[in-house]
């Protein structure tokens, strides 16, 4: 076995030539990724902020279920994703397994529980500062919801990164439901765990890396973000 | 137990009286109303007619009831016993969309000044170039002009009130509640909040204003009600019950002793 610092040489020569492999398998994590959290947020978000802001029957119930679901294990997802599209299962008629789609559809499950869950607690909290100000005014429940989310705009921020957090970092569900197929719907987290047991450790390093470097850039950004919102204090 | 009703114009004073009559039918009444919170009363069986065109002061203090009263009666909270009734009918939505309230603490929206005078009307449907003339006639007369595309929070305590005073007049609600809108300001904060509401009070707003300050109720006040323990201790004229107090409670608390309620 080479050494550590062999591998990592060789690691940052592949980042370093652009190959279009690894260019291609980061393409494809990002726009699944970013798909399923941009699915899980226009789900999430509202949900969140309608049990946010409302009371109703069976409410804490809904919250325990939900909060509950934020640690959904990602095997298990798959493989519940993985029967309905499955040939058999009641969804197969679309074809979808073993595509990019249905990976896309897993990580949205895996996401809008966390997306939801950090909403209803980020909408409660700015709920119960607003709610006799929106009575006074007479706020309908539609604009309420809408206000809401506005105002709780760059806290949203936050929640949508943890569920891209969570995503960006998952594997054991879109490998059951995208098969690792090469050029097809092969990640990043994906091709780490298969070139790692197949010994191709410079790869699987050199995506690692670069994983660590897309979740540093984007925290930085919201960072960034967040502190011109609290400088307006909008947070 | 209910006290007397309260009838707040029925002794009217000087100018302050031109807005009100007391021949005109009362715009708010409340009759036997209760409140009670944690095993206790806080508000015991006050009866009050506010009508149009007044400006009627609450005093009272810490704990008798004044912002709790203040609530009830906008329709914030839902009484123990007793009702309220707006134009002879009873409190709801609808009816308190002709109200405003303006808060001891201003809420402010995350957005700008004027995207939170902006939110008033367009909760109440006004779109288009009617919503831009309000906007722009009410940011004049609340002096925020300089300041209206700066975020709301960011402003300070007395900018804050203004804006919250503008927000709450931009709809012209007939009745306008004031929960101590100049605590804790300085004079010359006070002072705009002031002629805010006088000016509300020229355009034929009835205004109900909490405060602990005599001096503000008697520059904006024709009636006054003191609260004790959470009923009616003494209703009058503002400088009729300022300056010749009937109650004990009044006489106490003008006289600057400290007034604990007598437990139940």
């Amino acid at each position: 076995m080479e050494s550590f610092s062999a591998i990592l040489t060789e690691a940052l020569g592949l980042i370093l030539a652009w190959d279009p492999d690894v260019i291609e398998i980061i393409v494809l994590s990002l726009r699944v990724t970013l798909s399923a959290v941009a699915a899980a947020c226009l789900i999430g978000f509202p949900l969140g902020a309608v049990i946010g802001a409302f009371r109703f029957p069976l409410r804490t119930g809904v919250i325990v279920a939900m909060n509950t679901m934020m640690g959904l294990p990602p095997v298990v997802v798959g493989l519940l994703v993985y029967l309905m599209l499955s040939a058999a299962g009641p969804l197969g008629v679309l074809g979808l397994l073993y595509t990019p789609t249905a990976m896309v559809v897993a990580q949205t499950i895996l996401v809008t529980p966390i997306v939801a869950a950090l909403t209803r607690q980020v909408i409660e909290d700015l709920y119960n500062e607003y709610s006799e100000q929106f009575t006074s005014l007479g706020v309908g429940p539609f604009d309420r919801v809408r206000a809401l989310l506005w105002d709780a705009r760059y806290s949203l921020l936050t929640v949508a990164l943890a569920g891209f957090g969570r995503a960006v970092a998952e594997v054991g569900a879109v490998i059951i439901v995208g098969g690792n197929i090469n050029h097809v719907t092969r990640v990043m987290t994906t091709t780490i765990a298969l070139e790692t047991s197949k010994g191709n450790l410079q790869l699987a390093l050199a995506l690692g890396m670069i994983l660590l470097t897309i979740a540093v850039i984007v925290n930085g950004l919201l960072m960034a973000i967040r502190g011109t919102a609290a400088r307006a204090a909008y947070v | 137990m209910s006290e007397a009703v309260v009838n707040i114009s029925e002794r009217k004073r000087g100018p302050a009286a031109r807005a009100g009559s007391a021949t005109s039918a009362p715009l708010l009444k409340a009759r036997g109303l209760c409140f009670d919170a944690g095993g206790h009363r806080l508000i015991d069986g006050i009866d009050l007619d506010i009508h149009p065109g007044r400006c009627t002061v609450i005093m009272g203090a810490n704990g008798s009831g004044k912002s709790l009263l203040l609530r009830l009666l906008h329709g914030l909270l839902t009484p123990t016993a007793g009702e309220v009734l707006w134009q002879g009918q009873p409190l709801d939505a609808t009816a308190r969309q002709q109200q405003a309230m303006v808060f001891q603490r201003p809420v402010m929206l995350r957005r700008s000044v004027a995207a939170n005078l902006r939110f008033a009307l367009s909760v109440r449907g006004v779109r288009g170039s009617e919503r831009k003339t309000r906007e722009a006639e009410t940011i004049a007369l609340a002096r925020l002009d300089a300041l209206k595309d700066k975020p709301a929070r960011v402003l300070s305590g007395g900018e804050q009130q203004r804006l919250a005073v503008a927000r709450a007049m931009i709809c012209t609600p007939r009745m306008l509640f004031l929960d101590e809108p100049t605590a804790s300001l300085d004079p010359a904060s006070t002072q705009a909040i002031e002629h805010m509401v006088q000016d509300a009070r020229e355009s034929g707003t009835t205004i109900i204003v909490v405060t602990h300050d005599a001096g503000q109720a008697r520059r904006l006040g024709d009636d006054l009600i003191f609260l004790h323990g959470g009923r009616v201790a003494e209703t009058g004229p503002v400088a009729e019950v300022l300056d010749h107090p009937s109650s004990e409670a009044a006489q106490a608390w003008l006289g600057g002793r400290l007034l604990v309620p007598s437990k139940p």
